[in-house]
């Protein structure tokens, strides 16, 4: 119990104290200043320019800026979607998998080309060593990098005066992924791999005694999965996988290493605004909500499931030498984990929108469940995904500061720009097409009568099943309450769509703006500007976000995860 | 937008490259040179033949062994085949579900059945499924909850297993990481060593 509780401390801790240093690393490298890895990598990088035909200095206008994301990810969707049509006929698949069907090869194409990963299917029994590599493994490269890219023309919208260009795509791509996501995965890959994660492109392993084990170049993508806020597994039980996720510490590092990029970009902001508090300002909003959902999950998980309890079952903890047990909801844990450790994992997860899992959600308590579904629904702005996260929360500031001016009667202004109309309906559109996402195609699968068939557990929380699988995809999340069967038709179709709106639905009206932001000029601080750097303001930003996010689904939340707590004794 | 298709797809070819060839087969490389334990599955060998991997739970049934944790994998019929190391995955049952309270009951009674003396409440790890369906390891008290049961079943003193169990448990990773775990593999073969 305490040890949990020491747990959650000890990772606030560390990833509050790793954000400064890793934020500042990263304002470096996206401005193009020296950093310790320039001269290793820096003829790579300009090798690279010339191929591409591209000036570093060449700026791009907002539309030219979302095209250039655009094509990368089409190039991306068709890349995985022929990989997996074809696998059969390609080297290193080592186990005969079959070519994947249409459905499924696009909707996994989509899932992960959109950082979603969302997965209708099972590594180990459906790809090939190939698909993982060649298709998946970059994507999670690409879809983090091109997350951080879009971010940065965003704070560029805000830093520049007068100007028209955001910076330039392909620069902003190349350096994150070259200084920030590769180095760092190299590292990580090979500590988890020290810890027990597999390695390898060998053959499965069968056993004298007849069991089959499954094998893999594992590590090496579970680095970037988690990385790059992606989250999508290696293998089909995900971060609960002994091979994914082997041991106590393995799980740690792989949950700071999930919030680790998201949480630093913050301070990385603040550097490029040349007003640290401001960074410093959202990252303690993020943190805030971040804090008080993990109370909530982790204290649910650690008391259990009531009704096991009277069947005769012991859930109380123990730290008795001899007699040590985790207790609490162990349904769907992992031992090495237990309650406290799934806990602190999921409440991550589902802040960041990463969505890879050590513990299976659909068997979490009600609340226990409910912290994850309404951290998804929230947008995935606390901490978010890398780079997402943080426009996603900027708009949420953008709101902040236009209800604020609203209330004192001034035009809002947000560092030192003009908030208006055109800025409010680019913000909206970002905030609440994901949103509209999850509560019409929950509606409408709920209607469909074979769709309600995928529902495995009975009542509220067959409901939930469907909520939580239409807010993973619409907010690119991809964790889910696993127990529905969604390798049909309909939702390998449906959920594909929900994730396009999620991805592309926020950032084309996020470059619209920061194009629209670029062109003003720059307004002074004036006696009625909202400072934006206060406890003040980080209290009206979690206002703003917890009052969007409760408004819109407290109905839908009520009839799932509330009426099965309810329920349950 | 015609303007940046060259760009788009030279570095989409050098990032897949590069991130999809190069760094996992580069990590592969390292990997077996540093790690060749570990990036190979952590196997355990018996007479030359492999018999397991640490990180890999099996069925153990008989009541001369210590039993793993329930499992919820199944075939590829989807029939239930516990600890099928190539298709992982829960239960995804809901606290809620009464199936989910049928099968811990089941398990319980099993686990009276198995031996009526055996003291005290059962373990809740022991009647629950993993998330994985692959989990290595169970708690100290699930298996001081077996010492009695595995004792009698292979005519051993109670006190020399329960000292066996006690030299396999390993405790919160650094001091405060993860819990206090027993790997059931390791442990019925140690018990399989002793005379």
């Amino acid at each position: 119990m305490s040890a949990t509780w020491t747990q959650n401390l000890l990772y606030l801790a560390l990833l509050l104290g790793l954000a400064y240093p890793l934020g500042t690393y990263m304002a470096r490298v996206l401005e193009g200043e020296h950093t310790l890895l320039r001269p290793v990598l820096g003829p790579l990088e300009r090798g690279l320019y010339r191929l591409m035909g591209v000036r570093e200095d060449e700026d791009m206008g907002w539309q030219a800026y979302a095209w250039s994301i655009t094509l990368i990810k089409l190039l991306g969707l068709a890349a995985v979607f022929l990989l997996m049509k074809t696998q059969a006929g390609l080297p290193l698949n080592l186990e005969h998998q079959p070519n994947v069907a249409t459905d499924l090869s696009f909707n996994t194409a989509v899932s992960f080309i959109t950082n979603t990963n969302w997965q209708a299917y099972s590594g180990e029994t459906t790809l090939s060593y190939l698909t993982q590599m060649l298709g998946l493994t970059v994507q999670n490269f690409i879809s983090a990098a091109t997350g951080i890219a879009v971010l940065v023309a965003l704070i560029r919208g805000i830093t520049r005066r007068s100007a028209t260009g955001l910076g330039n795509a392909w620069v902003d791509l190349v350096r994150s992924t070259l200084y920030i996501l590769l180095p760092l995965s190299f590292v990580l890959a090979l500590f988890l791999v020290s810890q027990g994660l597999i390695q390898n492109l060998s053959a499965y392993v069968h056993t004298a005694g007849g069991q089959v084990i499954a094998m893999g170049p594992a590590a090496s993508q579970i680095a970037i999965k988690m990385l790059g806020t992606n989250g999508g597994g290696f293998f089909g039980a995900n971060g609960a996988h002994p091979f994914e996720n082997s041991s106590p510490l393995s799980n740690f590092v792989q949950m700071l290493s999930i919030l680790a990029i998201p949480a630093a970009l913050c301070l990385t902001f603040g550097q490029m605004v040349k007003d640290r508090r401001q960074g410093w300002a959202l990252l303690a909003a993020m943190t805030f909500i971040f804090v008080g959902a993990l109370a909530v999950c982790t204290q649910a998980e650690v008391k259990g499931n009531p009704a096991l309890t009277s069947l005769g079952a012991n859930q109380v903890a123990s730290v008795v030498p001899g007699l040590e047990q985790p207790g609490g909801n162990m349904e769907g844990k992992e031992l090495r984990f237990g309650p406290g450790g799934s806990a602190l994992w999921a409440t991550a997860t589902t802040a960041a929108s990463n969505g890879s899992v050590n513990s299976m959600h659909d068997s979490f308590t009600p609340l226990g469940g409910l912290v994850p579904l309404w951290l998804i629904q929230l947008g995935e702005v606390v901490f978010g995904g890398v780079g997402s996260g943080l426009y996603g929360m900027l708009m949420f500031a953008l709101v902040g500061v236009f209800i604020g001016g609203l209330m004192v009667g001034r035009t809002p202004e947000y560092l030192g720009k003009k908030v208006e109309a055109f800025e409010m309906k680019m913000a909206s559109i970002a905030i609440l097409l994901p949103c509209a996402a999850v509560l019409i195609g929950t509606a409408v699968s709920v209607l469909v009568a074979n769709t309600a068939a995928s529902v495995s557990n009975p009542g509220p929380h067959g409901f939930s099943q469907i909520l939580y699988a239409w807010s993973s995809c619409a907010n690119n999340n991809g964790s889910a309450f696993g127990g529905l069967n969604v390798n049909t038709r309909f939702y390998n179709y449906g959920l594909a769509i929900a994730m396009l709106l999620g991805r592309f639905g926020v950032f084309w009206p996020v470059l619209a703006l920061a194009g629209s932001l670029v062109k003003k000029k720059y307004t002074p601080e004036g006696l009625g500007t909202l400072p934006t750097h206060t406890p003040l303001f980080i209290g009206v930003l979690v206002g703003v976000v917890l009052l969007v996010g409760a408004l819109t689904f407290i109905p839908a939340l009520a009839l799932g995860p509330i009426a099965e707590h309810l329920a349950l004794r | 937008m015609n303007l940046q298709l060259r760009p788009a797809l030279v570095s989409f070819l050098a990032i897949s490259a590069l991130t999809g060839l190069a760094y996992p087969f580069v990590i592969t490389g390292l990997s077996k040179l540093i790690f060749p334990r570990q990036a190979g599955g952590s196997l355990i060998l018996k007479d030359g033949k492999v018999i397991g991997s640490e990180w890999i739970g099996q069925p153990f049934t008989a009541p001369k062994d210590f039993w793993g944790r329930p499992s919820a994998t199944v075939d590829a019929d989807n029939k239930p085949l516990p600890y099928n190391g190539v298709n992982s995955g829960g239960s995804n049952l809901a606290p809620s579900n009464p199936d989910l309270h049928k099968a811990v009951q089941d398990r319980i009674a099993a686990l009276r059945t198995a031996d009526p003396e055996a003291r005290g409440p059962v373990p809740v790890d022991l009647v629950t499924a993993s998330g994985s369906g692959l989990d290595p390891h169970i708690s100290p008290a699930s298996a001081a909850y077996q010492v009695h049961r595995v004792a009698k079943a292979r005519g051993l003193d109670e006190a020399r297993v329960r000292d066996l169990v006690a030299a396999h448990i390993e405790g919160p990773q650094l001091g405060v990481l993860g819990e206090s775990r027993v790997n059931v593999l390791k442990l019925n073969l140690a018990l399989d060593q002793l005379r």
